[in-house]
């Protein structure tokens, strides 16, 4: 399935830096229409990172960021998310004092009305429709995820990435929820998933690219990534 | 009966126009998260542009109505949160909070500026002279239409917060910035609407309120403590108990009035005048209520990069305190005796500034009070028997800690602004019911002795200046010695996680009153020592304002920035005496100094509040810095350049030139001789301001001196260092900011994290 669509996101030579410390180093990742890519590496990999540029919340010092093929290096975040990039930070990204409701509305723009969301929201995660007057904040763990996911594709993206969704979460929710994300994906969606734990994920992921110290050491197949790539990345031995 | 319902309607408008008042603080609140210090200074303002326009220039009320409230209001808003606040937002809490303190300052500076007392004319209210019948009480429109107004605000508000789009965008963007712009939504606009909105909001109370108690800058400043209270019933979150608290508060305020004219009422409690108590009711409240906030939640330290400044050395401190003192000595004996009386307010002012440094620098608790306990130390110190003995001095100092402790024991349990706003409330109550009793101040003046000691004789100038500056000295090093002790650390760790603190067993109340206890002990110094006439209008609690704001800007960790801000102070006095041409400018430079804190960190303006920093732990600079002002005066005294040269030349010499001087130390060949050729012809031009602008009205002449200090300082900074790409700081590198991109490639190669 790797490699037949055309490519969505394409990340290219891209370096970073927080202030005087560099953390990304010429980082070249593809990601192709309806496409689930795990990016895999230990703490401080610099998987965060990317996720920043590539949704536009941090600028790179060297490289660009291409969406379906349009060179948006610099563009404010909001652009990005108005053409269909979706991003789902670290640790729920629900607003937790706007009730779920107004959270599903937060994703509501010209030609994408407030009905149509809570529809498609509702139909996806039913529980989210008992619970729509309620402030998100005091909704479960699972359930705080579920609603970012629901708003997330309620815009139909064309691109999804999620960051750590399984953090903190029993599981069978964690589970539950990569089921909804490969189910996504077979909408031809293209999804990347940065993930700590490198199992979890690399059983729903078409592609892999494995990272440690902000380089990539590993691209390819999700099936070609085994131990010997992992612990090299993780443990740093060769 | 009858006088009963008539105070009733006066307290429900009062409340109304409260209610208006602390539901635009509390909309910027809730949607940029910045609580406003200056929304009153922005009513106060909105009423003297009313009045400016309807009553000056005689526009039609609705026009005029619609140029202060459509035009005026927003767009001083949105001037606020694009020039002060927008490169605050990541900063902490007490970093904005005093960008709005540095706001109010700004803006009471300029109104007093714009429109001196000396030609004020009545304020009118709407519809003046015509009254309506109320349940039988004649009621002016003013009031109707306050109580009209706040109903249509209170359902508006209710309804864009909830109800419309742009609502849920700004209560989303106060939840989670990022994530919000992930959304699609432009956190920035949002921000810029909601202060817009905001500064509308308090230019319509600030007018309505302006009918009922006239044209007075601070007092209509002030008035916003009535919102502040209110804000705070509603915990600053919901508007309908907001509008409950304002509606209280009226309605105490006007049954007090009432009180006041019965028989019954007591006019002393305990020998103790009550006629401020009406005018301190909302202070009285806002301490109360937030006195019964619950206690605040332990807060781990938040991953960002702090404000650091280094430990202190001995041998740096020793070295700082000898050359201060042998100084004094020094430049005393040259001085004029009027000269050596500036030195002095000026040195008076470093010991209010020093007393900061354990509070805010060390412990990380505002307070906006110094100079109430420099009041109440020079109150004590002319009341205690013995005549400026040595040892009342140290009963005033012990006596004034443990009022500061104590003080500090109910506002233990808050944090942040709520701390901040208790101590301002605290201030104001001193003032108004402490101060201003005939037997505290007789007359209005208390009779503080100068100090005796053996063979000194502090009644002359000179002596007091050397003898101040040795006690700024001693209390410095004090000061190291706290800084390096195991409580300075608790101080310091206390700043940074409350939390943590207290599961390494840290006693934190013990810790903040010790804190509280120090600073309120230095600031009384600066009241027991300020021998002669005092005034209570010397310790109020608008000028303890500049104080926080010149303490924060000039590093508030470091004795050495205390010093240079309180000179700074002192300055002021200095310039607006031998330049009384431009010396309301100086009643706006604390502000305006502090507000060039809140700009982007790569802008112009914060180069010079940071900028200030590094001059004043760089002693070449800051002596070239400090001669440089001094060559100014000369030349000024002697008449080779005049009093705008002067003033030109000391703001490009003081904001464009002298941030850079450390940095200029280092650089070295063509780029330095271009930075050299720069300052000269911006100082040369600075010099002969007079001739180059001979026809240039005030304002321009202003204009242009900005200008020129920008341009000059810009072109320097960019030369001496070449622009650095932006990025935002990591929230994994906390305090890992000092490394250079070598140290940390070595240490990045010697733990083999890179092969």
């Amino acid at each position: 399935m790797s490699g037949i669509g055309e490519p969505i996101l394409e990340l290219k030579n891209i370096s970073a830096s927080y202030d005087a410390i560099s953390v990304l180093h010429d980082v070249n990742i593809t990601v192709r229409r309806g496409e689930v890519m795990a990016l895999l590496g230990p703490n401080g990999a610099g998987k965060s990172t990317v996720l920043k540029i590539a949704s536009a919340l941090m600028r790179p010092t060297q490289g660009s960021v291409h969406i379906a093929g349009h060179d948006l290096t610099g563009a404010a975040a909001s652009e990005l998310a108005r053409l269909g990039v979706c991003t789902i930070p670290e640790g729920r990204g629900i607003f937790p004092n706007l009730t779920v409701r107004e959270n599903l509305e937060m994703a509501a723009r010209k030609g994408l009305s407030v009905s149509v969301i809570q529809e498609r929201a509702f139909a996806r995660f039913p529980i989210l429709a008992e619970r729509r007057t309620q402030l998100a904040g005091t909704l479960s763990g699972g359930q705080q995820q579920m609603l970012s996911l629901a708003r997330g594709l309620a815009t139909d993206p064309v691109l999804l990435m999620l960051d750590e969704m399984s953090m903190g979460l029993a599981p069978i929710v964690v589970a539950d929820l990569y089921e909804q994300v490969q189910a996504i994906a077979a909408e031809g969606v293209s999804v990347l998933v940065i993930e700590q734990f490198a199992r979890t994920v690399l059983g729903i992921a078409d592609t892999a690219v494995v990272m440690s110290h902000g380089h990539v050491r590993f691209s390819g197949n999700a099936r070609d990534v085994d131990e010997a790539t992992l612990s090299s990345a993780y443990l740093g031995t060769k | 009966m009858q006088q009963l319902v008539a105070y009733t309607v006066i307290g429900l408008t009062t409340g109304a126009i409260y209610a208006l008042a602390s539901s635009g603080l509390v909309v910027t609140y809730v949607t940029s998260g910045v609580f406003n210090i200056a929304h009153g200074a922005i009513g106060m303002i909105a009423a003297f542009s009313y009045w400016q326009v309807r009553f000056e220039w005689g526009w039609p009320a609705p026009v005029a109505l619609f140029a202060i409230l459509g035009v005026l209001c927003p767009a001083l808003g949105l001037v606020i949160d694009r020039v002060a606040l927008r490169g605050l937002a990541q900063a902490t809490e007490v970093t904005r909070l005093t960008a709005t303190v540095a706001l109010m300052a700004a803006f009471i500076g300029i109104a007093t500026w714009i429109w001196p007392p000396e030609n004020r004319q009545p304020f009118r209210g709407f519809f003046d002279g015509n009254n309506v019948s109320v349940l039988g009480v004649n009621v002016g429109w003013n009031k109707i239409i306050a109580l009209i107004a706040a109903v249509v605000v209170a359902g508006g508000l209710r309804i864009l917060l909830y109800k419309t789009r742009l609502g849920i965008q700004m209560r989303a963007v106060v939840d989670d910035r990022s994530l919000a712009e992930l959304n699609g939504a432009r956190p920035a606009r949002i921000a810029s609407a909601s202060w817009a909105l905001g500064a509308s909001l308090a230019g319509l109370a600030g007018i309505l309120l302006a009918a009922e108690v006239q044209l007075n800058v601070v007092p209509l400043t002030l008035l916003v403590i009535n919102a502040y209270a209110a804000a705070i019933f509603g915990r600053l979150k919901s508007l309908p108990l907001t509008f409950l608290g304002a509606m209280a508060l009226g309605l105490t305020e006007a049954y007090l009035l009432w009180g006041q004219g019965q028989s019954w009422f007591p006019e002393t409690i305990g020998g103790f005048s009550t006629s401020g108590l009406r005018q301190a009711t909302p202070t009285i409240f806002l301490f109360l209520l937030l006195m019964l906030l619950p206690q605040a939640k332990l807060r781990a330290g938040a991953a960002r990069v702090r404000e650091r400044s280094a430990i202190p050395q001995w041998n740096t401190a020793i070295l700082g305190a000898a050359v201060l003192v042998i100084g004094s000595i020094a430049v005393t004996g040259m001085m004029t005796r009027s000269n050596t009386i500036y030195l002095i307010q000026a040195l008076i002012m470093a010991l209010a500034v020093v007393s900061l440094v354990p509070l805010t620098g060390y412990a990380g608790l505002v307070s906006l009070a110094p100079l109430t306990f420099a009041g109440i130390g020079a109150v004590l110190m002319s009341k205690m028997p013995g005549d400026g003995n040595v040892v009342s001095l140290i009963a005033v100092v012990v006596v004034v800690a443990l009022i500061g402790a104590v003080v500090a024991l109910p506002a233990l349990r808050l944090e942040g602004i709520y701390l901040a706003l208790a101590t301002g409330a605290f201030a104001l109550l001193v003032s108004i019911l402490v101060f201003n009793q005939g037997k505290i101040f007789s007359n209005g003046v208390a009779e503080v002795p100068p100090l005796r000691l053996p063979g000194v004789d502090l009644s002359q100038p000179r002596p007091k200046a050397i003898f101040l500056s040795v006690a700024f000295a001693v209390v410095g090093l004090l000061l190291v010695a706290l800084r390096r002790s195991s409580l300075g650390r608790q101080f310091v760790a206390m700043k940074d996680s409350p939390l943590a603190g207290a599961t390494l067993g840290m006693n934190l109340v013990r810790t903040k009153a010790l804190a509280f206890a120090m600073s309120a002990a230095i600031a009384s110094l600066a009241g027991a020592l300020d021998a002669g006439k005092v005034a209570p209008d010397n310790y109020t609690f608008d000028r303890s304002l500049p104080i926080l704001l010149l303490a924060i800007v000039s590093g508030v960790g470091s004795i050495g920035g205390a010093f240079f801000g309180g000179m700074l102070l002192g300055s002021n006095t200095v310039l607006a005496s031998i330049v009384p041409s431009v010396s309301n400018i100086t009643q706006v430079m604390p502000g305006l100094i502090g507000l060039s804190m809140g700009r982007n960190p790569n802008g112009t303006a914060s180069q010079i509040a940071t900028g200030f920093r590094p001059v004043t732990s760089h002693p070449q600079s800051l002596l070239t810095a400090l001669s440089g002002i001094g060559a100014l005066w000369l030349l000024t005294s002697v008449d080779i350049i005049s009093h705008w040269g002067f003033f030109a030349a000391l703001v490009i010499w003081g904001l464009g030139i002298v941030p850079n001087l450390p940095a200029l130390a280092v650089t070295s060949g063509r780029s330095r001789a271009l930075c050299l050729l720069i300052a000269a012809v911006g100082m040369g031009i600075a010099a002969f301001f007079d001739d180059i602008f001979e026809a240039v009205p005030t304002g321009g002449r202003l204009l242009a001196i900005i200008v020129l200090f920008v341009v000059v300082g810009n072109a320097i900074r960019r030369i001496h260092t070449p622009v650095a790409p932006t990025s935002k700081s990591s929230p994994d590198l906390m305090g890992l900011t000092g490394f250079t991109p070598e140290e940390l490639s070595q240490s990045d190669r010697a733990i083999k994290v890179v092969p």
